[in-house]
């Protein structure tokens, strides 16, 4: 993707934004990016402690764009990667203090003036003022999808909302997929969600306990370079596209199916 | 399409409530003012076909990037 600011929304809540923002954010800088992720669910904020940096914040979103600190007083640097950075959400404030001047501001001094190669906007849920104002200063976005009914409905209507804002370069990650149930015909396929929503894919997220555990710990499973399958190789996969690269699609194995077992004969995971 | 035993799979119905569901969230129509639509529609068209037959279909189709309005009036046989 040639975006730098990059907007992850989806419509319909609790369909894993900010574990994507998380988690593909965590893997651009380990991949060498440095990398600013903004928690703009003002009032609802979360990326801090699925990224474990809770006790780390001082300053917030909202404290930069009223003047009562200086927007580099509020970025928190990761403990593990370095050139990984959070910009918190304010726990406390309204939604007022949101504006798209200030956003897009704060995305072009970082991106201008404090150097960094990538911003990840972590969107709240809906499709009102803090939605939009996250996607006011992004130029591509991130779609996250499950394959289900409803998200997809919302992701359509979202879809259209970006399109309204210029925003072309948009790209889905379908997440929580869980391959047994699209093998018996109980889950929309990745290629169904994509016939429908009429966007291009950039990943496909497996459902993975190890994302719960990932946050119970607070630290993002795309750090864990142990595990090559499941949801942390998926987003590594993703932030790899969003660089650029060819990757190709990991066939997605049913558990203890035919070509996991030939895989553990071969010495596979 | 069809699994074991004519089980139609739940994934096949989802597709389909969707795609649906999407024309009309598309057009900002709602399935009830189609519903009128259909019935004025049918008001005028008989007016100029009197033999145009009550079993018709008017349905949202996407094209492309673009929805399609697409109405299918049957003329009954001995008139037409």
């Amino acid at each position: 993707m040639n975006a730098r600011a990059i907007v992850v929304t989806s419509g319909k809540g609790g369909v894993g934004k900010t574990t994507t923002t998380a988690n593909v954010g965590a893997a651009l800088a380990r991949q060498g990016e440095k990398v600013c992720v903004i928690d703009t669910d003002v009032g609802l904020r979360n990326l801090d402690v699925v990224m474990g940096l809770e006790g780390r914040v001082v300053f917030d979103l909202i404290d930069v764009f009223e003047g009562r600190c200086r927007l580099r007083q509020a970025l928190v640097r990761d403990k593990r990667v370095d050139t990984l950075h959070l910009l918190p959400a304010s726990q406390t404030s309204d939604k007022s203090a949101l504006s798209e001047s200030r956003m897009h501001e704060t995305v072009r001094l970082l991106t201008e003036e404090e150097g960094f190669d990538r911003v990840i906007i972590d969107s709240p849920a809906g499709i009102e003022s803090g939605f939009q104002t996250a996607a006011s200063a992004a130029d591509g976005a991130l779609v996250v999808v499950n394959p289900e009914v409803s998200s997809v409905r919302d992701a359509d209507r979202i879809i259209g909302l970006l399109e309204a804002r210029d925003i072309t370069d948009v790209r889905l990650v379908v997440n929580r997929l869980r391959p047994e149930m699209v093998k018996r015909g109980d889950m929309l396929e990745v290629d169904d969600v994509l016939e429908i929503l009429g966007v291009k894919l950039i990943g496909i997220v497996p459902e993975d306990e190890r994302i719960l555990v990932s946050t119970n710990v607070g630290s993002p499973a795309a750090l864990d370079e142990a595990s090559r399958n499941g949801a942390g190789g998926a987003f590594r996969d993703i932030a790899k596209r969003i660089r650029g690269e060819d990757v190709p699609y990991a066939q997605l194995q049913v558990q203890g199916g035919f070509f996991t077992g030939l895989r553990r004969l071969f010495g596979g995971s | 399409m069809f699994g074991l035993f004519g089980r139609k799979r739940s994934k096949d119905h989802v597709k389909e409530r969707l795609k649906l569901v999407l024309s009309y969230d598309r057009a900002k129509l709602s399935p009830g003012r189609m519903e009128q639509l259909k019935q004025e529609l049918m008001g005028v068209i008989t007016k100029y076909f009197p033999a145009a037959e009550s079993d018709y279909d008017v349905k949202l189709e996407q094209h492309g990037d673009r929805m399609v309005f697409v109405a299918n009036l049957p003329l009954s046989q001995a008139d037409a």
